[in-house]
């Protein structure tokens, strides 16, 4: 009901903007309508919650910020550039660049340890070993493992791999940070870490979209999205933070 | 960051994923391994037979024509009833047509070949008594080891000399220096004046060949004795009287049992073969020669080791192949047990041809190890079956290259398919994967 509830900020702060995004699935004979015309604005710096039940869209919703997928139908402007039309590797590289994950599985890969994991998204890039070592070392420490560089994930707790996935999600400095329910693994201590972890990378200017059935982290956010049927339902915008 | 760096950092994560699954990746290597190995060693033994068939060959000389005395095969049906003594064999008279229609020839060299028996002190040994000229060796496959060969005033004044070869020496004289000692056949002594030694292999299984027409009495191949033509022309002259089984008593005469002409050039042996061919038919009524050319030789052990390399190479070809599927079998299996990190890399930025790459590199680096392993491998398995099978095996850089060129495609060939699978699945799907 109040889509341009930021309106107050210019344009060029726009980070992402969804115009009559629609997204189906097309089974045998059916067409499976997952979003429905989103119309929506992410701006520089905002802290974002999605929310809602099963089945209303907000994992395809995620899946097309992070450029996992195309729209059907409608406009994907992230940063000003056409998503919807792009191809393959060039969703690749943006992903690589501009985007950075944070899943509620942690989804770090096993074989490679907590440096090496960190690295990923810069060795897709081309960044020279040495500077991506260095970058990946400086990220280690600031989610404090800095002494646990050698590990493997299966060595480290929900949490230390929750932090380590939020290092390598940071890695290549991406315009968006996307999580889904990431807390969603992890007890409630190291929950609470990770979110004044959001908060603090918040504060620093970072652009973060949250995917969570908790209204503990929805109420943290500066702006929560419910979504039903593939629609926005409605939004809700708090003052205090920021 | 250069290519070169990014191929380094490819294969190490390749490596590492490999080292993680250390069992799985050594039998999928094993496939490989045999593969290659069997190629080189096959390829070895191939090799090995081949270069001795054409090293016993070229022996021969690939410029020479040798033309042999064959007893002609109604001979000894007729001989008995019309004709006591059979008369066939090349002659000295076709010897110099040759030399005449051929002139530039290098040597024509005739020679005799009895068999008898040689005696010195108590002890007795079957020998082949060849009757030949002095510039022989230039054109036979004997080498001189101690004294002289005949000379041509031993021929001239038909000396009662003699070169004998390596076996005579050691059946007959055993420790005793033989230069200069005399050896007593059929009755003549002849002086020993050198001792040669033969480097033509096949060359006993030629004599038994010949023995087995002209003179069935005698046995187990002594050693060869040569003399001047010219003393053996008047000592034992041109008929030889044998024992035959059933027929009783058999003349034979026989001026030359080999004529050995050599051309200047390879191209010229096939035309001077004809040539000869034709002097012979005019002469001879009946086929009493057999004209041998070692080029023609070499030329079919050469094809036939073409065919050889191409049966032995299909064997292991299939070997190699039966590996590679296997190796696609792993690698598919790979895929799908990988199916969440291919997600994961995908959405941190991995571009499809990125995950083909780290398959197509896992693929090669298993095959390519399997490859030097199969190539170790390969390499000892030909020097073991020379060492206890007694047959010679030569292993060809060609053949090293070839199967590591084998492996590296089969990994390629193989590997393509699953790192393409790996690299179309859909990354959300992927990520999805339990």
């Amino acid at each position: 009901m109040n889509q341009q509830a930021s309106g107050i900020n210019s344009s060029s702060d726009v980070v992402v903007r969804f115009e009559d995004l629609c997204k189906s699935y097309f089974l045998a004979h059916s067409e499976l309508q997952v979003l429905r015309g989103i119309n929506l604005d992410f701006h520089r710096g905002e802290y974002v919650s999605i929310m809602g039940p099963s089945g209303s869209g907000k994992s395809t919703l995620l899946n097309l910020l992070g450029c996992l997928d195309r729209p059907t139908a409608g406009r994907y402007l992230l940063d000003g550039l056409d998503i919807s039309e792009m191809d393959d590797d060039t969703l690749s590289s943006i992903r690589g660049r501009r985007i950075g994950f944070i899943f509620q599985s942690f989804n770090l890969i096993p074989q490679l340890n907590i440096i090496e994991n960190i690295e990923v998204s810069l060795y897709y890039q081309q960044v020279h070993k040495i500077q991506r070592r260095q970058r990946a070392e400086e990220l280690a420490n600031r989610v404090g493992l800095g002494d646990r560089l050698k590990h493997r994930p299966s060595e480290l707790s929900g949490g230390q791999q929750q932090r380590v996935a939020i290092a390598r999600a940071l890695a290549n400095d991406p315009l968006i940070l996307l999580a889904d329910e990431p807390t969603g693994n992890l007890d409630s201590k190291s929950g609470r870490e990770i979110l004044d972890m959001l908060d603090e990378l918040h504060s620093g200017g970072k652009t973060i979209i949250v995917v969570t059935h908790d209204p503990n982290i929805a109420s943290r956010t500066q702006r929560s999205i419910h979504m039903l049927d593939g629609m926005i339902e409605r939004q809700e915008i708090r003052g205090g933070q920021s | 960051m250069t290519p070169l760096l990014l191929i380094g950092g490819i294969l190490q994560v390749s490596l590492r994923s490999l080292w993680l699954h250390r069992m799985r990746s050594i039998l999928t290597m094993l496939g490989i391994i045999f593969g290659v190995s069997s190629v080189i060693a096959m390829l070895a033994i191939g090799e090995g037979a081949s270069q001795e068939a054409q090293a016993r060959i070229a022996r021969l000389g690939s410029t020479n024509l040798i033309l042999k005395t064959v007893k002609p095969p109604q001979q000894t049906a007729t001989n008995t009833t019309q004709q006591s003594i059979a008369m066939y064999g090349l002659t000295y008279d076709d010897a110099e047509r040759f030399r005449v229609t051929i002139p530039d020839a290098q040597v024509v060299v005739q020679s005799k070949i009895i068999s008898h028996r040689a005696y010195y002190r108590n002890r007795v040994l079957a020998i082949e008594l060849v009757g030949t000229v002095a510039w022989y060796p230039e054109l036979a496959p004997v080498e001189l080891n101690r004294g002289r060969f005949l000379s041509t005033a031993d021929l001239h004044y038909s000396e009662a000399v003699c070169v004998i070869d390596r076996n005579v020496t050691n059946n007959l004289f055993v420790i005793d220096d033989p230069v200069d000692m005399d050896i007593k056949i059929a009755g003549n002594y002849y002086r020993v004046v050198g001792v040669v030694s033969e480097t033509r292999i096949q060359s006993n299984e030629d004599m038994l060949e010949t023995r087995a027409n002209s003179a069935p009495d005698t046995t187990s191949a002594g050693g060869r004795i040569y003399i001047p033509i010219t003393t053996m022309k008047t000592r034992f002259g041109e008929t030889s009287i044998q024992f035959g089984g059933s027929t009783g008593m058999v003349g034979e005469k026989v001026e030359l049992s080999e004529i050995t002409v050599r051309v200047p050039t390879i191209e010229r042996v096939l035309p001077t073969r004809d040539v000869l061919d034709g002097i012979l038919k005019r002469f001879h009524k009946q086929q009493d020669y057999q004209v041998i050319v070692p080029l023609e030789l070499l030329r079919e052990a050469i094809r036939s080791k073409r065919i050889f390399s191409i049966v032995l190479g299909s064997i292991a070809a299939i070997s190699l192949l039966v590996g590679g599927i296997g190796i696609m079998n792993i690698m598919l299996a790979t895929v799908s047990e990988r199916t969440r990190e291919i997600g994961i890399r995908r959405a941190l930025g991995a571009k499809k041809q990125d995950i083909v790459f780290q398959f197509l590199s896992e693929t090669l680096l298993l095959t390519l190890t399997g490859g030097l392993l199969g190539m170790a491998l390969g390499a000892i398995i030909p020097i073991a079956v020379t060492y206890f099978g007694n047959m010679p095996t030569v292993i060809t850089s060609q053949a090293m290259l070839l199967s590591f060129g084998i492996s590296g495609a089969v990994g390629l060939t193989f590997g393509l398919y699953p790192a393409v699978k790996a690299a179309n699945m859909d990354p959300i799907e992927s990520l999805r994967h339990e």
